[in-house]
């Protein structure tokens, strides 16, 4: 959500519900599963990359995903081992 | 390692406010320093996301853990404005037979160990979801409006949750606490609606709180943040961080809305964490 669009127009809250509603229900209508599917594969392979250098926990391995109208990011976190973050 | 308190926010009827109470509660106690997770035990019809400003970067959810598809901390999402709230989506594509008792112990016995708070939403009615959401929860708050047919569905739930939940089968007692939501001040002062006493005495559960209805509600859920984060002064917010802090074993009386003039007057400056 957009901070500045909430506090600055406070009377227009229903704007901002349309908007979300309507890039969460075309992302929903056009679901197939397939982001599910693409986020498994990239963390496997990711964490089979950065394990051929650091001794790592699969867990420490966070894949998030943020879609915008046009636009979905793809966040990966890799938690180091204390040692070799250093 | 946490041992986290797990607590369902459950009413039978449907559109009294569980969602918007859960999310509620669950920011109240992260803003208090707590590890907090809000829990969408709504397959199939998940809104929790959506009311918590989390719809976009839903990936996996509770089904996928269920499953063995991804692990908890994968499906975890992590609230944006306060990094101590997570949320445990429902699926939107399965159905509710899409949950087994197993996979709900183990998921919620994991949730137990990075938590303090473990917060599940509950979906209407009375079949295996809402059961579900019950089955190994420590605490029960039961959410009614002060209106007849919700008041009945409660008594329903309140009989689940001493027959069903495993804390009932190993002879305890489930703690139970009652928020009163979508409570109209004119109402009440024209003598239109049940009075909190009277639903008090009907249910027999101890009062948690009493939330106003507030259009400050209705304009959080627009923007997706928790009116206990979004308006913190206003008497919705108000309402639920003193349920909040009565949930933390806080004793201070119930404040029942008033006219929103002399609410809206006071000046009340979040607490400190």
């Amino acid at each position: 959500m957009n901070i500045l669009s909430f506090f600055g127009k406070r009377d227009e809250s229903a704007s901002v519900a349309k908007n979300r509603l309507q890039i969460l229900l075309a992302h929903e209508r056009a679901d197939d599963g397939s982001d599910a599917l693409l986020i498994s594969s990239l963390r496997e392979d990711i964490l089979a990359v950065v394990a051929k250098r650091v001794d790592i926990d699969p867990d420490s391995v966070r894949l998030e995903m943020d879609r915008t109208g046009d636009v979905t990011t793809l966040g990966i976190d890799i938690e180091l081992p204390a040692a070799r973050a250093s | 390692m946490s041992n986290a308190t797990v607590v369902v926010v459950t009413s039978g009827k449907g559109g009294v406010g569980k969602t918007t109470s859960t999310a509620a509660i669950a920011s109240a106690l992260a803003k208090e320093g707590y590890q907090v997770c809000a829990v969408d035990f709504d397959v199939g019809l998940r809104n929790l996301d959506l009311i918590m400003g989390a719809e976009r970067r839903v990936v996996f959810d509770l089904v996928n853990v269920v499953r063995g598809e991804a692990s908890i901390k994968q499906a975890l999402v992590r609230d944006k404005k306060l990094d101590n709230l997570f949320l445990l989506p429902a699926s939107q594509t399965r159905d509710k037979d899409a949950l087994t008792e197993e996979g709900v112990a183990s998921v919620i016995n994991e949730l137990r160990m990075y938590f303090d708070w473990v917060i599940c939403d509950s979906p209407a009615g009375i079949e295996r979801g809402a059961t579900l959401a019950m089955r190994y929860a420590d605490e029960a708050i039961i959410v009614s409006n002060p209106e007849v047919s919700s008041v009945r569905d409660c008594d329903r739930i309140i009989g689940l949750l001493d027959a069903k939940t495993k804390v009932a089968e190993d002879g305890e007692r489930m703690p139970k606490h009652l928020l009163i939501t979508r409570y109209d001040v004119e109402r009440a002062k024209a003598g239109d609606m049940l009075a909190t006493d009277d639903v008090v005495d009907i249910l027999s559960v101890p009062l948690i709180g009493v939330v106003p209805e507030s259009k400050d509600v209705l304009k959080a859920s627009n923007v997706g943040v928790p009116v206990t984060v979004s308006d913190e002064n206003s008497p919705a917010a108000k309402a639920y961080t003193e349920a909040t802090r009565r949930l933390l074993g806080e004793n201070i009386p119930v404040t029942i809305p008033e006219e929103k003039k002399s609410l809206l007057g006071k000046f009340f400056k979040g607490r400190a964490a």
